[in-house]
């Protein structure tokens, strides 16, 4: 517990004194503060053309700004992710410091979990600097906090398991663009598998959908905690994680 | 301290190291000898447990490699060819870390990163960013990091390359005021250094152990040996290489005679002996005597140098019997 600890301080601390923090801090910040902007944007032009008509069309602010919000900022992620874990395994390779690693008397596991959750915490991070655009939703109206905070969870298991996938492809190479460029295809794979659904309904076409992170968001960005698909970013999680602790494995025997 | 058992490393197309065992005592400085690509790195990645060996074993600091890998960690500190550094980090920073890495708790983790910078000399730098300093000082933190643990065992790949004549003699004597403390055994292809920091030597060459002895036992063996050019010239033509080789071959205490060249009307040879005392009059005598002419007698000396290149020449493939034996004479 006290090597995760370690080691977490320490990647933590590498993404905070380089760009790398601040640029994807500020890169996120803006788009979802666009996002924002166009989704309060749209909302208010509704709300005016329905009154306009007479019309008294139910509005609400969970349902028509929180949800199609969220919804692209887990797509939006997919393309943070890779720039986040690209270096993680892939410049310790490189420079050696590796060895410095394998040979204290520190677990791969422990390398593995304090790396990843140095991952997250960046993510998480990302995620809190959004709380600014929310907290002017809440002084302004008064949306549902509950959903609200049901997708901010969602958005974290998600980036859970695609940092894990990500984690795993750094111990690949010792090319952090090569990782960078892995992760991102396979992100982008997870993501557009879900398009098959959309013109064939066969139980392969169904299997090929379900593995998409982004439908499993869905139930999430409604404000619904759906064991199915909280279990499914879970499992792929611990695959990840698995995965990396048997590629570092085979790092020694191949080396 | 560390006992090294049939160690061999084999990878799909060659084997790197070829069943090697040897034992380095408490306390000693043992340099790990060899050409490039001898199989110096892979053998010391093995005693760190960063590589697992294909066969053999090797007990380090009293732990087993492959049964008590975590063991073995705790008590080994451990400088990569390249150094293991963070260029973001500052030199504390970065020892701090290494510190805790290395199971030292907070209280320890600060005394023991003042008692090491102080010891390395890098008190200056401390506050400085890595990526920023000299190799000189780089190296230096790379050494202080690998004994902010105070560890049993210090295995160090090549310590000095790369580094100015200075730096190396600075880098020496810190590694010579760390032994006695420590065991350390350190890897190098530079004889002066086996020579200047190193009690006992391990030569190995093509993962195979060409030859282990204290640093004493060779010197003594090199200045054993004697080395000497021979040039002759014939007279009216009753010299020819064959007969010169032979002759010279008869020469007591001569174990060696080869044709390094052959000038115009005269060849010349490289005699070594074993004997000790000079050769030289015996050669001068038995040349005259045999109606040729003396043109150059030089005694080429031997100096650990040559020894390391004979043990090392590929086309020696007796060569660990014949160095036992040597150093056996030499005692």
């Amino acid at each position: 517990m006290r090597n995760i600890a370690v080691i977490f301080r320490k990647e933590l601390r590498s993404y905070f004194v380089s760009p790398i923090a601040y640029l994807l801090l500020t890169m996120f910040a803006l788009i979802f503060g666009f996002f924002f902007w166009n989704a309060l944007g749209y909302f208010v032009f509704v709300g005016m053309e329905s009154q306009m008509r007479g019309e008294t069309f139910p509005m609400n602010v969970n349902e028509q700004v929180v949800r199609p919000l969220l919804a692209n900022i887990s797509v939006v992620g997919l393309f943070f992710i890779p720039m986040i874990t690209m270096r993680l395994f892939a410049e310790e390779k490189r420079t050696g410091t590796i060895e410095l690693l394998a040979t204290s008397p520190i677990r791969d596991a422990e390398v593995i979990l304090g790396k990843w959750l140095a991952a997250l915490a960046l993510y998480a991070c990302m995620l809190l600097i959004s709380a600014v655009n929310f907290a002017f939703l809440f002084k302004y109206g008064n949306p549902d906090w509950k959903p609200l905070a049901i997708a901010y969870l969602g958005l974290l298991l998600q980036a859970a398991a695609l940092l894990a996938i990500g984690t795993f492809i750094s111990t690949l190479t010792k090319n952090q663009i090569i990782a960078g460029a892995a992760t991102f295809g396979v992100c982008l794979l997870l993501w557009i598998l879900e398009w098959v659904s959309g013109y064939e309904t066969a139980s392969w076409a169904r299997v090929i959908s379900y593995m998409s992170v982004i439908r499993h968001f869905e139930s999430f960005a409604k404000g619904v905690l759906d064991s199915k698909d909280a279990i499914f970013y879970v499992t792929l999680t611990s695959l990840g994680l698995f995965f990396t602790a048997r590629s570092m494995e085979s790092l020694r025997w191949r080396s | 301290m560390i006992t090294v058992t049939q160690l061999t490393k084999r990878y799909a197309r060659n084997t790197a190291v070829d069943q090697i065992s040897f034992e380095v005592e408490k306390g000693r400085i043992v340099g790990f000898l060899g050409p490039n690509g001898a199989g110096k790195t892979t053998t010391m990645r093995m005693l760190t447990c960063f590589l697992p060996p294909t066969a053999g074993t090797a007990v380090v600091a009293g732990f087993d490699v492959l049964e008590q890998p975590h063991e073995v960690k705790k008590h080994i500190g451990y400088l990569p060819e390249t150094p293991p550094l963070y260029p973001e980090m500052r030199t504390a920073e970065y020892l701090n870390f290494v510190g805790s890495l290395k199971g030292l708790s907070g209280s320890d983790v600060r005394k023991q990163v003042d008692y090491v910078c102080q010891r390395c000399a890098i008190s200056d730098v401390k506050n400085q960013l890595i990526g920023r300093l000299s190799k000189g000082y780089r190296q230096r933190v790379g050494l202080a990091q690998a004994i902010i643990h105070n560890p049993d065992v210090l295995i160090l790949d090549e310590p000095t390359a790369g580094l100015d004549p200075k730096q190396i003699n600075e880098t020496r004597d810190l590694i010579k005021s760390l032994a006695g403390d420590h065991t350390i055994i350190l890897s190098t292809h530079i004889l002066p250094e086996v020579e200047q920091t190193c009690e006992q030597v391990i030569i190995i060459n093509k993962g195979k152990l060409v030859a282990t002895d204290s640093v004493q036992n060779l010197q003594n063996r090199a200045r054993g040996f004697e080395s000497v050019l021979v040039e002759i010239s014939g007279r009216n033509g009753n010299l020819t290489s064959a007969a010169g080789q032979k002759r010279l071959e008869q020469v007591s205490g001569v174990s060696r005679v080869s044709l390094k060249e052959t000038r115009h009307g005269s060849l010349v040879f490289e005699v070594e002996s074993q004997k000790a005392g000079s050769i030289r009059g015996d050669l001068a005598r038995t040349v005259v005597e045999a109606g040729w002419d003396l043109i150059e007698l030089r005694h080429t000396g031997m100096s650990l140098e040559q020894v390391f290149l004979q043990l090392t020449r590929t086309d020696m493939p007796s060569s660990p019997d014949k160095v036992s034996t040597a150093a056996g004479e030499a005692r």
